[in-house]
């Protein structure tokens, strides 16, 4: 290749480039990239960039980072919008909530859909099939839908209610619907699937010889339990608490729908931010510290899953 | 028999707990009260007015097209992100790109929604595109969340499946063009449609991101569901509800005999 001059080296590369540009693996890669940098990234570096702009009247309801005003360069950039999240309470305690909701919630569809996953994969293959239809086809129905269910249910003249007052256990319907226990039991249904599935692909994995040469060797079920089955688990136990958690912090029509004002949660003070006080910078800077608090719970899962999935092989 | 015991229990409770609330839906659809919970009497009426309103069966038509169509769209980005990450040596900001077709999964919907929503106002700012909200900025969200969802199926069948065969058909002569076509496509056909369903249920199920990317006129149907539960309950939705547990029992149903039938062949 000539030199034809200083930038010689750019010229060889964009000649590289548009070589690479007649070939069908060119598409390939640059059609997702384009539209991924584009509705993905670029949005994401945008509510970046509002979140340090300062708040104004008018649309749009921010004041640019950079402008020529009075023969004058300003720069309009502000971590206020941070500073004000981060001392306000208010916001603090729905960060605290949407956790300790994802937390519990992940608990509670570990500790039912475990069982379940287990004796699903150890039925015979005929039953087992099945069996996994069977637990499938509520996933399979609309996610609202669902919610709604609960919402039907707990009502104050709902089926719970009516069976108590009819049995005689009580007179007056309890109040089981708007407050924070009826979003835990919401989230639970609904993503109960996301532990069941991941959790049931590895235990299906699992030789069923260990149990037998674990009890032939003496050891009591619960020890074959908590030292050779539960260990082998963790991968599964990791990504199906994974796929729970991390929609669960972000969750707003659980708590909209079956929950009440005893507490909020991150989700909806986003909403509430963006489209009750229209307050766009605000918004922005919760949706981008929620990205920082749940990039550090993705680390903690990663890291475990790599490592025992290493211990795996 | 201790063991047995455990076993009829967790399956029970479990499966119990998963299907109490649908089988309540269904049954309280065929309530002749207009208040939801107070048993007057079996009746068909609210399938009859399910199938009356408008705003329903419009919404419904909206989300199958806009569910389609990001199915498809979803997909054949999927297939390219997919075939890039595992046949694609040289992508250039190989790190980026694998950031970027995997961070959509765990991105909270609402940060999705409302980045996405942003984006859209400023882009009609600055060069006067998408005119309006609506249709088609739903669609180009929805597509833009499930690619990361279809390309993570077609990843893991590209990276299990021998690519001897692939490099035979190349020392062989054949032009990767064709290799594609004749070769990978047909092995990740069965990938490729489950990707393609399961893009096709997160759109259709989808209510905060087309919330925040919708415009008027542009109604899905879990937007209006949404709209009509939220306050109280609607005799109308249980119906729909029993009716969309109907279709995926049948195509569960289905799936369970041609899978039975394969395995006995």
């Amino acid at each position: 290749m000539i030199k034809l001059n200083a930038h010689g080296e750019t010229i060889q590369y964009i000649f590289l480039m548009s070589n690479f540009f007649k070939k069908q693996n060119f598409w390939f890669v640059f059609t997702p990239y384009f539209w991924l940098v584009l509705f993905f990234f670029i949005p994401l570096a945008l509510i970046f960039k509002i979140s340090i702009s300062v708040s104004e009247w008018g649309m749009p309801p921010y004041r640019d980072l950079f402008d020529f005003t009075d023969g004058k360069f300003n720069i309009n950039s502000t971590l206020g919008n941070y500073i004000f999240i981060f001392s306000d309470p208010f916001y603090l305690r729905s960060y605290f909530n949407s956790l300790s909701l994802a937390f519990i919630s992940t608990l509670i569809c570990l500790i039912i859909g475990y069982p379940i996953a287990f004796y699903v994969a150890k039925s015979k293959e005929s039953v087992r099939n099945m069996l996994l239809i069977i637990l499938i086809i509520p996933f399979w129905t609309s996610f609202l839908l669902r919610v709604y269910a609960w919402k039907v249910i707990l009502q104050g003249s709902g089926i719970i209610n009516s069976l108590l007052i009819n049995f005689g256990f009580i007179d007056e319907p309890l109040s089981m619907l708007h407050n924070h226990y009826a979003v835990i039991l919401g989230v639970v249904y609904t993503y109960l699937p996301f532990m069941i599935l991941p959790l049931y692909g590895y235990l299906v994995k699992f030789d069923l010889n260990l149990i037998d040469a674990s009890s032939d060797l003496g050891a009591k079920p619960y020890k074959t339990f908590l030292k050779v089955i539960l260990p082998l688990s963790i991968p599964g136990i990791v990504a199906g608490s994974m796929l729970v958690f991390i929609p669960v912090v972000g969750e707003f029509v659980i708590p909209e729908l079956l929950g009440g004002s005893d507490k909020l949660y991150f989700g909806k003070i986003i909403w509430d931010e963006f489209f009750v006080n229209r307050d766009w910078p605000i918004a922005s800077a919760l949706a981008m510290s929620g990205i920082l608090i749940l990039v550090i719970p993705i680390i903690v899962f990663q890291l475990v899953f790599a490592k025992f999935n290493f211990k795996d092989e | 028999m201790n063991k047995y015991f455990f076993k009829i229990l967790s399956l029970t409770i479990g499966l119990g707990f998963l299907y109490f609330p649908i089988l309540t839906l269904i049954a309280y659809s065929f309530n002749d009260n207009k208040r939801v919970m107070v048993w007057k009497g079996f009746s068909f009426k609210w399938y009859g007015k399910l199938f009356q309103n408008e705003q329903i069966i419009e919404a419904f038509l909206i989300s199958i097209k806009i569910a389609s169509l990001s199915a498809t769209f979803a997909t054949i980005l999927g297939v390219m992100i997919g075939y890039s990450l595992t046949r694609i040596s040289k992508i250039p900001a190989r790190p980026f790109f694998i950031f970027l077709s995997s961070s959509p999964l765990v991105m909270p919907e609402i940060i999705l929604g409302l980045s996405l929503l942003l984006f859209f106002i400023s882009s009609n700012h600055l060069i006067g595109f998408p005119s309006t909200k609506g249709q088609l900025t739903i669609l180009i969200s929805h597509i833009t969340f499930s690619v990361a969802f279809v390309a993570i199926i077609i990843q893991s069948r590209l990276s299990s499946y021998d690519k001897n065969i692939e490099e035979a058909a190349q020392d062989l002569g054949t032009l990767p063009n064709k290799i594609f076509w004749k070769i990978t496509a047909p092995v990740i056909l069965p990938s490729i449609i489950s990707g393609w369903l399961l893009a096709f249920t997160l759109s259709l199920d989808d209510l905060v991101v087309a919330s925040f990317t919708s415009g008027p006129g542009a109604n899905t149907l879990p937007i209006v569901v949404f709209s009509k539960v939220r306050l109280g309950l609607s005799p109308e939705v249980n119906a729909l509800s029993a009716i969309i547990m109907l279709v995926v029992i049948i195509a569960a149903v289905i799936y369970y005999l041609i899978n039975q039938s394969n395995v006995k062949k």
